[in-house]
């Protein structure tokens, strides 16, 4: 089977990037070097479950914010 | 002293300290150690994808300390249920310290968009403690809506102008049918002493400790603070008047 590799454009934390696709979110995380344990990931504005980060598939032209805790009151 | 009971969660602390604004990670950590704190405060923010940083966990030993997700600088009622269920998935505790922000500048909150945001997030199943002002009925209204506590403000965030109206304070704890923590206000610790002599269950401050000169040995005064301000509560205060009363006898004064 021939798994096609396209080039797309997603918007990750509010910037443009080009990344290589389609892609599951795990395999994001996996390549921006971000500990999955440690941060939520939005798609298009809806949380997704850890659980789903493995089926979770980011297509073209999809908004993705990942985000984790920092110091704050 | 009986422990805080928030949402059937016993807490042995009822100081609850921010993680912000610290000189550094390892000065925070061991602030939080001196201030006795079971409960911590965090912002849920963007991860920088440019850079590595250091993550903030990595000093916050959260097999003792509990972790509150805020809502800080959500100015929305979306922004804010957006970002506690952001905070509930990163943290995978289902409590959030809910701010909704009316104003830049004194950083209040905004009551519509803090009580729809409180319905919809208890509605689906969080346990939502709400920073309000110090409205007596604001903070009913809250309660009523199934906030698990009230979080009046004793001044503007960072202000460190302390507990600005007193009476409001005791007025919500009197009325109050769920916890009351002052969030908010505190510049040193006579101010958290105050707000848990009003009757308060707890206090939650940051700036005042992370902002001090030595932010450790200000946290320890600040667990100090509220553990006296809690038993001068509990052992009840003698009313006020205007005149002196003697406390020595008035019998065998020498010369009469």
């Amino acid at each position: 089977m021939v798994r096609l590799v396209a080039q797309m454009t997603i918007r990750l934390n509010g910037d443009s990037h080009e990344i290589a696709g389609p892609l599951s979110i795990s395999a994001l995380l996996e390549q921006l070097e971000i500990d999955a344990r440690r941060v939520a990931v939005e798609l298009n504005m809806d949380v997704v479950k850890k659980s789903a980060y493995d089926s979770s598939v980011i297509k073209d032209g999809d908004e993705i914010e990942i985000v984790n805790f920092v110091g704050g009151g | 002293m009986s422990d805080l009971v928030i949402a059937g969660r016993t807490f042995r602390s009822r100081l609850i300290v921010g993680t912000g604004k610290y000189p550094s990670h390892s000065i925070m950590r061991a602030a939080h150690e001196a201030s006795g704190t079971d409960m911590v405060t965090v912002a849920v923010r963007r991860v920088d994808i440019s850079r590595k940083t250091e993550s903030l966990l990595d000093y916050i030993d959260t097999s003792k300390i509990f972790l509150l997700p805020n809502t800080a600088a959500c100015y929305t009622a979306d922004d804010a249920i957006r970002t506690a269920r952001l905070g509930r998935e990163a943290g995978m505790s289902n409590w959030v310290k809910l701010e909704v922000i009316g104003d830049e500048k004194t950083l209040f909150p905004d009551n519509e968009g803090l009580l729809e945001a409180t319905r919809v997030l208890v509605k689906e199943g969080f346990i939502v403690l709400p920073y309000t002002n110090d409205d007596p009925v604001m903070c009913r209204k809250l309660a009523d809506a199934g906030a698990a506590a009230v979080m009046p403000l004793g001044a503007p965030i960072g202000s460190g102008l302390g507990i600005q109206n007193p009476n409001n304070i005791r007025i919500i704890k009197e009325q109050a049918t769920v916890p009351v923590i002052v969030d908010a206000g505190v510049g040193t610790a006579s101010d958290a002493a105050v707000a848990m002599e009003l009757g308060a269950d707890g206090v939650l401050m940051n700036t005042a400790i992370a902002g001090a000169q030595d932010p450790v040995a200000m946290a320890r005064a600040m667990k100090l603070a509220v553990e006296a301000g809690r038993l001068a509560f509990l052992a009840g205060r003698i009313p006020k008047k205007s005149y002196a009363t003697a406390s020595s006898p008035l019998q065998g004064v020498i010369g009469t």
